[in-house]
C-alpha cells in the first residue's frame, strides 16, 4: 500500500495525541469504531462555555496508518472551530486532504463519526449540567 | 558491519535464490536448451537428462523415488492435482474429502469447488496450538471418504501438524493422504515413507530455487496413487501432467534441493536459534505480546506475535525498512483479518495485531537485533497513542465493552 505524503507526516508526527479529563463538563468524548473492525478511535473536544469554540482537541487511535493521519487532522482542524462548524466537517473533506484511496475511506468516515460522537457527547453533558444548576437554584 | 536496509525477514512468502542455484540454471537457457521431450537429437537428450537428475535430487530430498515426482508450475497447481485428480480417479469409491480450516487458499478453494461438483469436504476445526485433534480426524472419516489433505507446516503460523499420526490413520482406513509440503520440505527432516504419505505438493521458490516451477510427489508403491489429470495435452509426467517441462526451473528446484539436503541441518540450528534469540528479545522489552500457535511443534525459522493493542498495518508502516507480514487486512469496509488466526481462537483484536516473522538463509544476528529493537520502539509509540491499551491500563475489560461496529 502506498501511502500519501501527508497520511505519512500524521502517521510520524501525529497532532494532539493525549487525553482530556473525560469528567469535564466542557469536555466531550467520542469513542467509536471496534478492535474486531481493526480501527478505534477516540477524539475528545474540550469546548470554552464563554465563546462556544473548540480550545483543544485530543485523538488516540487504534487503527492502520490512514486511520491515524484521519484522526489527527480532525483534531487539527476542529480546533478554533465552534461546535456548529464542527457539525459541518465531512469524511470527504478528509479523503480530499489526505488522498486517501478507496480502500481507505472508511478511516474517514469513522473520522467523521467520531467528531459527531465527541460533540454529542459535549451536548449531553451540557444538557444535563444546566438542568442540574436550574434545580439547584433556589426556588423563592 | 552496516546493516544493509530494508531487511527481508519474510521467507514464508518466497526465498531469494541461492547464488549457487543460479549457476547451475544458467547454461540451460542458452546452451542446453533443448526440449526434454524431443527423443531425436543431443539437445533433447541433454535437457532430459538434466530434468531427470533434478528429479532425482528433489526425491533424495524427501526419501522418495525420482519416478514419483511430478513436475508442475508450483505449488498452487500441485495442490489443485492432488485434489481434483483424486477426486476424479476415485469418484466410485467416494466423494468424502477430509481438510482443516487453517489449510492455505490452494487447498480450501479447491475444496469449495469440488463441493459445488456434489462432494463432501469436512473443515476439521484446529486447537488453540493451531494443531487439528487427531480424535475429531478419526471421527471424521467415513466409508465414502476417499482423501486426507492436511498441510505439513502453516504458512501464516508455521505450526507443524502432526503428520506422522494422519499418514498413520489414514493408512489404517485405506484412505489416501495428501499434504501440502512447501514450508516444511528443505527447512526440516520430511520423508514421505516414514511420515505415510502419499501424495506432497513442492515449491521450488520456498526453499531458496526459482518461480514457476513445483512438484507433487505421488506415491508408486503401496499404494499406487493414480490421479485424473487437469491439465490435457501430450501426456508429460506419466500422463499426469502435460505440458513442456520447465528445464531451467526443474535443474534449479533440483540444486535447491539438493543444497537444503546438505544445509539442512546447521541452517535449522542456526536459524531456530536467531528466531529465539528475535523471540526473547521481543518478551524482555514489551508486555503483552502473543505467540501465535504452538511453540514447540514450529518451523524453526517461523515466529508469528500478536502485539495487543497496536494495529498490524500501522506497526508494519513504522517498520517500513523490514519486509515481514501482517494478519491484519485493514483494506476494505469488512476488514477481515486472517482465518488462520480467528481459527485459533486468538480473537480478531489480537488477529489485526499480528506479524509473521520468516528468517532465512541470509538473516544475520545483526538483522534480528534491528528488528527486535525497531519493533520495541514502534510497538511502544503506538501504544502510546492506542486507546485500547489506555483503556486496558485503566483496568477496563475489552471483551466486555460494548463497541460501535455499525457501518464499519
Amino acid at each position: 500500500m502506498a501511502y500519501s505524503n501527508k497520511v505519512i507526516d500524521h502517521y510520524e508526527n501525529p497532532r494532539n495525541v493525549g487525553s482530556l479529563p473525560k469528567d469535564d463538563v466542557n469536555v466531550g468524548t467520542g469513542l467509536v469504531g471496534a478492535p474486531e473492525c481493526g480501527d478505534v478511535m477516540k477524539l475528545q473536544v474540550k469546548v470554552n462555555p464563554a465563546t462556544g469554540v473548540i480550545d483543544d482537541a485530543k485523538f488516540k487511535t487504534f487503527g492502520c496508518g490512514s486511520a491515524i493521519a484521519s484522526s489527527s487532522l480532525a483534531t487539527e482542524w476542529l480546533k478554533g472551530k465552534t461546535v456548529d462548524e464542527a457539525m459541518a466537517i465531512k469524511n470527504t473533506d478528509i479523503v480530499n486532504e489526505l488522498s486517501l484511496p478507496p480502500v481507505k475511506i472508511h478511516c474517514s468516515v469513522l473520522a467523521e463519526d467520531a467528531i459527531k460522537a465527541a460533540i454529542a457527547d459535549y451536548k449531553k453533558k451540557q444538557g444535563v449540567e444546566r438542568s442540574a444548576e436550574k434545580a439547584a437554584q433556589p426556588t423563592a | 558491519m552496516a546493516i544493509k536496509l530494508p531487511i527481508y525477514m519474510d521467507y514464508h512468502a518466497t526465498t531469494p535464490v541461492d547464488p549457487r542455484v543460479v549457476e547451475a540454471m544458467l547454461p540451460y537457457f542458452t546452451q542446453h536448451f533443448g526440449n526434454a521431450a524431443s527423443r531425436n537429437h543431443p539437445f533433447g537428450w541433454e535437457a532430459e537428462e538434466a530434468v531427470e537428475k533434478g528429479r532425482k535430487q528433489i526425491a533424495d530430498l524427501i526419501g522418495a523415488n525420482a519416478k514419483e515426482i511430478v513436475f508442475t508450475s508450483g505449488a498452487t497447481e500441485s495442490d489443485n492435482l492432488a485434489i481434483k485428480g483424486v477426486a476424479e480417479m476415485y469418484r466410485e469409491k467416494g466423494n468424502h474429502i477430509i481438510t482443516c480450516v487453517t489449510e492455505h487458499k490452494a487447498i480450501i478453494d479447491t475444496c469449495k469447488r469440488l463441493e459445488k461438483e456434489g462432494y463432501r469436504v469436512t473443515y476439521l476445526p484446529v486447537q488453540k496450538d493451531g494443531r487439528i485433534s487427531l480424535d475429531a480426524l478419526k471421527a471424521a472419516v467415513t466409508d465414502k471418504t476417499i482423501l486426507i489433505t492436511i498441510m505439513a507446516a502453516n504458512n501464516e503460523i508455521g505450526v507443524i501438524q502432526p503428520i506422522a499420526e494422519i499418514g498413520a490413520i489414514a493408512k489404517d482406513k485405506g484412505i489416501l493422504f495428501h499434504t501440502d509440503a512447501v514450508q516444511i520440505v528443505g527447512k526440516v527432516p520430511f520423508n514421505v515413507n516414514d511420515l505415510k504419505v502419499d501424495m506432497a505438493s513442492l515449491s521450488a521458490h520456498k526453499m531458496y530455487g526459482p518461480k514457476g516451477v513445483g512438484a507433487l510427489y505421488v506415491r508408486r508403491r503401496n499404494p499406487r496413487v493414480l490421479l485424473a489429470p487437469i491439465i490435457d495435452g501430450g501426456g508429460h509426467e506419466r500422463g499426469m501432467r502435460s505440458g513442456t517441462l520447465n528445464v531451467t526451473g526443474i535443474v534449479g528446484f533440483g540444486k535447491a534441493a539438493e543444497l537444503c539436503k546438505q544445509e539442512l541441518a546447521t541452517d535449522a540450528e542456526r536459524l531456530r536459534r536467531l528466531r529465539d534469540r528475535l523471540n526473547d528479545k521481543l518478551h524482555e522489552n514489551l508486555d503483552e505480546i502473543y505467540i501465535n500457535g504452538s511453540m514447540e511443534h514450529r518451523l524453526p525459522h517461523s515466529l508469528n506475535i500478536s502485539f495487543a493493542y497496536v494495529e498490524g498495518e500501522s506497526l508494519l508502516m513504522g517498520i517500513n525498512d523490514v519486509a515481514v507480514s501482517s494478519g491484519s487486512a485493514c483494506t476494505s469496509a469488512s476488514l477481515e483479518p486472517s482465518y488462520v488466526l480467528k481459527a485459533l481462537g486468538a480473537g480478531d483484536d489480537l488477529a489485526h495485531s499480528s506479524i509473521r516473522f520468516g528468517l532465512g538463509r541470509w538473516t544475520t544476528e545483526e538483522e534480528v537485533d534491528y528488528v527486535a529493537d525497531k519493533l520495541t520502539s514502534v510497538v511502544t509509540r503506538l501504544r502510546d497513542m492506542s486507546p485500547l491499551y489506555e483503556l486496558a491500563k485503566e483496568g477496563v475489560d475489552l471483551s466486555t465493552m460494548q463497541w460501535q461496529t455499525e457501518g464499519h
